[in-house]
């Protein structure tokens, strides 16, 4: 018998033990990235444990405080109901990948597992302070996405744990997400920033893509936007925004490689930070 | 694409484990409605992969590999994906879909007459991926505007037409069909 062992479970149980069972065996989801790897040669799985028939991978469970997002849900899920109005800059974040046919395939979970720093969700996510439940022969365990993502495309998750979903609390007013590319379609951001205004309890989050190792918080611009931002108007003056830009610029670590110089990312993350800002209180006017 | 078989595949895991289990090497494809055996696959085999070579279905195209052409679009259990990126073997179970069985008869369908008609094809390398594409989103939205179908065909690469042939055609087919011509 020289065929390698494809397992098709149904649960995520069924996974684990799966993954267990079977030497080498590599967890595949939605398949977009892993298979881009095998095509050019960098990746010969010897087992493959296949997610794609997990049910309990694909589901999008709303409650009043929080969403809960399956490892398996798809860019398409995403990028409309429940999340288009409940996370609204996850769900434009879905709507920026890839390709229609990319967005049917690749999976949230794909996202953060592969844990690229141009990886579209990831922004939002750690703007968020997003959980990533885990599941593995021991049990379960739930760790942040800043956490399990360690540096470019490196996580803490192990061998024989699969990503089974990730949580988010719900925060009522307005996100944007933004990135930066050569074109609309089918594009790796240069640089990506979320940004949730939560206008209940009066602060800003900030989540930066492509402009460090990993997923980035922009914890001095958040901070400022707190106190730039007229809380009652919902409104932010344009020195206001403008310094926003400057500190969402000065968070970042941005490298020079193929798709761009390390000068235009810090520049492009400040233009689209300032932005997605002013189109978060513009829009809740 | 690598097609020799690593020589340290872990022996048969247990088959006890209660999951579905396939064998990288034999399995059977539900393609456009048939089923269709492979035998002595690798792993790594693509479903573009083996719809070409091993299947004989060369409809849909290998470009680039990575998912950015769309050239191999094809339908998986009902949505469009690009072939290039399923593990054939991970498509056991599935339903697939290729522009060779767009019409049950096998005749040119609507799209492809259009295509024709339009000028849209020139070199036509992208075109059964266009023809895929094209079939999905009206299908799912038959008045689909000129921006939606635009979103629609977004995956899909043409280095020759500049697109706007391509996109008369689709008009072409929303009009035949809304007059009620037969396919």
């Amino acid at each position: 018998m020289r065929g390698a062992l494809v397992a098709q479970p149904g649960t995520v149980d069924e996974a684990v033990a799966a993954l267990a069972a079977t030497p080498g065996a590599q967890l595949l989801a939605g398949g977009t990235d892993f298979c881009v790897e095998v095509n050019f040669g960098m990746r010969r799985p010897p087992a493959v444990v296949a997610l794609r028939r997990v049910a309990e991978l694909r589901r999008i469970e709303m409650t009043p405080s929080q969403a809960v997002i399956g490892a398996c849900t798809t860019y398409a899920d995403m990028g409309g109901e429940p999340l288009a109005t409940a996370f609204p800059g996850l769900a434009a974040a879905a709507r920026t990948v890839g390709s229609p046919q990319i967005r049917n395939a690749g999976t949230l979970g794909g996202n953060v597992a592969t844990a690229s720093p141009a990886g579209d969700t990831l922004p939002l996510l750690v703007a968020l302070d997003a959980r990533m439940r885990l599941r593995g022969p021991t049990g379960e365990r739930t760790v942040s996405l800043s956490e399990l993502v360690t540096g470019v495309k490196r996580t803490g998750i192990a061998p024989d744990e699969v990503l089974v979903d990730v949580v988010i609390d719900r925060r009522p007013g307005p996100q944007e997400f933004l990135k930066v590319g050569t074109r609309n379609a089918m594009v790796i951001a240069i640089a990506s920033v979320a940004v949730v205004v939560d206008v209940e309890s009066r602060e800003v989050r900030v989540g930066l893509g492509s402009v460090a190792p990993v997923p980035l918080r922009a914890r001095d611009a958040e901070a400022h936007a707190r106190e730039a931002i007229d809380w009652d108007a919902l409104s932010v003056g344009e020195a206001g925004a403008a310094r926003f830009g400057e500190l969402v610029a000065s968070a970042c670590a941005p490298i020079t490689d193929h798709r761009s110089t390390a000068e235009y990312r810090r520049h492009a993350v400040q233009v689209i930070a300032r932005r997605a800002l002013e189109r978060c209180v513009r829009r809740a006017c | 694409m690598p097609a020799d078989v690593p020589a340290d595949v872990p022996e048969r895991a247990d088959a006890a484990l209660g999951v579905g289990v396939v064998v990288s090497d034999r399995y059977e494809l539900d393609v456009n409605g048939t089923m269709r055996e492979v035998d002595g696959a690798w792993l790594g085999e693509t479903l573009l992969f083996v719809l070409r070579e091993r299947l004989g279905l060369s409809g849909a195209k290998n470009a680039c590999e990575q998912g950015e052409c769309g050239s191999c679009s094809v339908l998986l259990d009902g949505v469009v994906v690009c072939a290039c990126l399923v593990l054939a073997v991970d498509a056991v179970g599935s339903r697939i879909e290729t522009v060779e069985g767009l019409t049950a008869s096998g005749e040119v369908a609507d799209i492809q007459r259009a295509f024709v008609e339009s000028g849209a094809v020139q070199c036509g390398f992208c075109t059964p991926g266009f023809v895929v594409a094209v079939h999905d989103v009206l299908r799912r939205r038959p008045a689909a505007g000129d921006l939606e179908v635009r979103e629609a065909l977004s995956g899909n690469l043409c280095r020759c037409t500049g697109y706007g042939r391509i996109l008369e055609a689709v008009r072409r087919v929303q009009q035949w069909r809304a007059s009620g011509a037969r396919e």
